[in-house]
């Protein structure tokens, strides 16, 4: 049992205002990620919360008990640094049982301890090895060895998979999660890929310049983005974002885009006047929400495919509207060749509306 | 890696060995003649052209070690019941004094020697320890004015320190600490801390603060941390340190010259002192030169590892 609540966390590192009043309560046995952009605050406020880093006020609970006047030995957290920091003057097993010797654990358990820790995570062959003599990923399974060997409350992890290998990062994250469904531990990790945020997370934190952008499970967070930030960071090729004009026409709402427009379900229209949408609108849509044909059928406008970019299961191809571009997901092969000339439209189950100004989501959704 | 050398690589390899070997030599040359000169027979440590194959004796470090005095004309010695040391000293027309009691009369250096390895090998511990704790103090706190304070540190090594000889002399009276080692190791100390703290920054600021990081989260306190993580890590550095620590504590000669006479005199202010008195004895000189060189040679052998091990042979991916 162990619950995480941030409350009112504030820092500074001299003039610069790194975390800004975030709150948040990680569950018993969540599994929570931190995503966001390089110097948006996440590993700041997880070392904060391992007490490698002071705050400036708020409160950090750890089941209900205020932990940020403790030292981090006092604090019963385990926490895996993006470069394993394993002690390189130790072995595999001196590595694993430094955490149980520090509170004086008896030589028979730290022994058994470690070895079974050594099993579950695959390294008891490398006991007797220097960290040095590993491979990235028997680094990376020592370091989250050493951080289990304790049974911490919680667990911290600051972009452990980072420095591996595309391939490795894979066979890791599937391990990580293993380790999370056998362990339970809450967790908190700290990572800039959206990849491993979605595959690993029960909730991703959507950070950037300090602030929570989102809180949520991986697929609200994918199909309902709070705002533009969060949109535009989650999602690979990136959510078409487009400024836009909404007018009726022919009983339809027709959404201007440059030269191009596009014609939605008419609810949009007193949705937008019941959120009392500000005048300058941003449209996004996956590229999956712009349906392209072949053939011209009703609703659907002419583009001509500029750049494809086949991903093997599917293409990315982009499509001219004038001078406008929107950027379309379609089977493998769907339109062979740029230049050639298509027809789209946009799913209005797809289509996210946001106020330009604040980029806040107005949470318009349609059909379904 | 060339897998086949040419004709040209060959003779530029050929030549390089040569050099190599002509500066060994040249380097090795002054040693050699100090070693040689310890081993030779007092007649052949000054002949012209110089002697190079010679019968080695060590009679030159029996006189080192002792009191002698010149055999007067006629003095008859008991030769048969000497000891082998002594028959040495009969055969260089000299005899060993003896005290009253019949104990043979050891010569300054023996105390002038130990006098060299108290005051080193004290002072080097002190600036070491000193030197490293400081520099992890500046290397992983944030201090303020941690610039000035460090420029300040060794700024005391910008002045030559026989500027200050004088003075530094007038004080050590006025406070008791001439010819004490106490007064030499707080002299070498002061000497070595500022230079030791810059060595051992440098070498702290390579040791990733991560190391210390995951021992605070594993449970150890900062000062555990130190003494378990951070100084097993700086044992490089920490030996580079101490051997160049002990260097200049071990070769130091003006202050030493100043600042003892007797008591606490080391070494170097001795062996040549010993030139000056009468006719010199230049196998005993080389004597009592090629022992003052060898703690140093065995300390520096005996770190050679720790010198010369990479600084980052660990587990942190850059």
């Amino acid at each position: 049992m162990a619950e995480i609540e941030l409350r009112h966390i504030e820092k500074h590192f001299g003039p610069v205002h790194v975390i800004k009043d975030v709150n948040l309560t990680v569950k018993d046995k969540e599994f929570v990620v931190f995503l966001g952009p390089s110097g948006c605050g996440k590993t700041t406020t997880l070392r904060a919360i391992a007490g490698l880093e002071e705050i400036d006020s708020g409160d950090i609970l750890l089941d209900g008990k205020p932990i940020q006047g403790l030292r981090a030995a006092d604090r019963d957290i385990a926490f895996v640094f993006q470069n394993y920091a394993l002690y390189p003057h130790f072995t595999v097993f001196e590595n694993l049982a430094f955490p149980l010797r520090a509170v004086g654990t008896a030589k028979d358990v730290v022994d058994r301890t470690v070895r079974s820790v050594g099993k579950s995570l695959g390294i008891l062959h490398l006991l007797n090895a220097r960290p040095s003599a590993l491979s990235g990923g028997d680094m990376q399974r020592v370091a989250i060895g050493r951080a289990l060997v304790r049974r911490p409350k919680a667990l911290l992890l600051d972009e452990p998979i980072g420095s591996l290998d595309a391939k490795l990062r894979e066979t890791m994250r599937i391990e990580l999660k293993r380790l999370h469904y056998e362990n339970g531990s809450t967790s908190i990790y700290v990572t800039h890929d959206q990849v491993e945020a979605m595959s690993l997370a029960d909730r991703i934190v959507v950070m950037n310049d300090g602030v929570l952008q989102q809180v949520g499970t991986p697929t609200e967070v994918y199909l309902y983005p709070a705002n533009l930030f969060v949109a535009q960071f989650i999602g690979s090729p990136v959510m078409n974002i487009a400024a836009t004009k909404v007018s009726e026409a022919d009983g339809n709402a027709r959404i201007a885009l440059d030269d191009a427009s596009f014609d939605l379900p008419r609810e949009l229209l007193g949705m937008l006047e019941q959120k009392q949408a500000a005048p300058d609108l941003s449209l996004g849509v996956r590229p999956e929400g712009v349906i392209v044909s072949r053939d011209d059928k009703p609703g659907y406008r002419p583009a001509e495919a500029h750049i494809i970019q086949p991903f093997g299961g599917f293409d990315i191809v982009d499509l001219k509207f004038g001078e406008k571009t929107l950027r379309a997901r379609t089977s493998s092969g769907y339109v062979d060749k740029p230049g050639a000339t298509v027809f789209a439209r946009i799913d209005p189950a797809q289509a996210h509306f946001f106020d330009t100004r604040s980029g806040a989501s107005l949470g318009i959704r349609l059909g379904n | 890696m060339a897998v086949v050398s040419s004709r040209g690589q060959r003779i530029g390899n050929l030549l390089a060995i040569a050099a190599v070997i002509v500066v060994t030599f040249i380097m090795l040359a002054p040693i050699y003649w100090i070693v040689s000169t310890s081993f030779k027979p007092r007649n052949l440590a000054t002949t012209n052209p110089p002697t190079i194959l010679f019968e080695p004796e060590v009679s030159p470090f029996v006189k080192l070690f002792t009191k002698r005095v010149q055999l007067k004309p006629k003095e008859v010695v008991d030769y048969e019941n000497a000891p082998w040391f002594e028959r040495l000293v009969f055969d260089g027309g000299e005899r060993i004094t003896r005290s009253g009691k019949g104990e043979i009369q050891l010569s300054g250096y023996p105390d002038r020697f130990i006098n060299s390895l108290i005051v080193a090998i004290t002072s080097t511990l002190l600036a070491v320890s000193m030197g490293t704790i400081t520099a992890y103090g500046f290397s992983r706190f944030k201090v303020k004015g941690e610039a000035d304070l460090l420029f300040f540190v060794l700024s005391t090594r910008m002045l030559p320190p026989i500027v200050v000889a004088i003075p530094m002399f007038l004080m050590y009276r006025a406070a008791g600490l001439n010819d004490s080692h106490l007064g030499l190791i707080i002299l070498y100390t002061a000497f070595n801390v500022s230079f030791a703290v810059w060595l051992m920054k440098g070498f702290i600021d390579e040791i990733p603060k991560e190391y210390e990081e995951a021992a605070l989260v594993d449970g150890y306190t900062r000062i555990q941390a130190f003494f378990k993580i951070v100084l097993p890590e700086a044992a490089t550095g920490i030996a580079a340190t101490a051997v160049f620590c002990f260097i200049t504590a071990w070769n130091e000669y003006a202050f030493a010259l100043i600042m003892t006479n007797r008591r606490a005199q080391t070494a170097p202010p001795f062996i040549p002192s010993q030139i000056g008195s009468g006719l010199p004895d230049w196998t005993v000189i080389a004597a009592g030169t090629f022992l003052f060189l060898l703690p140093v040679a065995i300390f520096t052998f005996l770190l050679r590892n720790h010198l010369l091990r990479g600084m980052s042979f660990g587990a942190i991916r850059k």
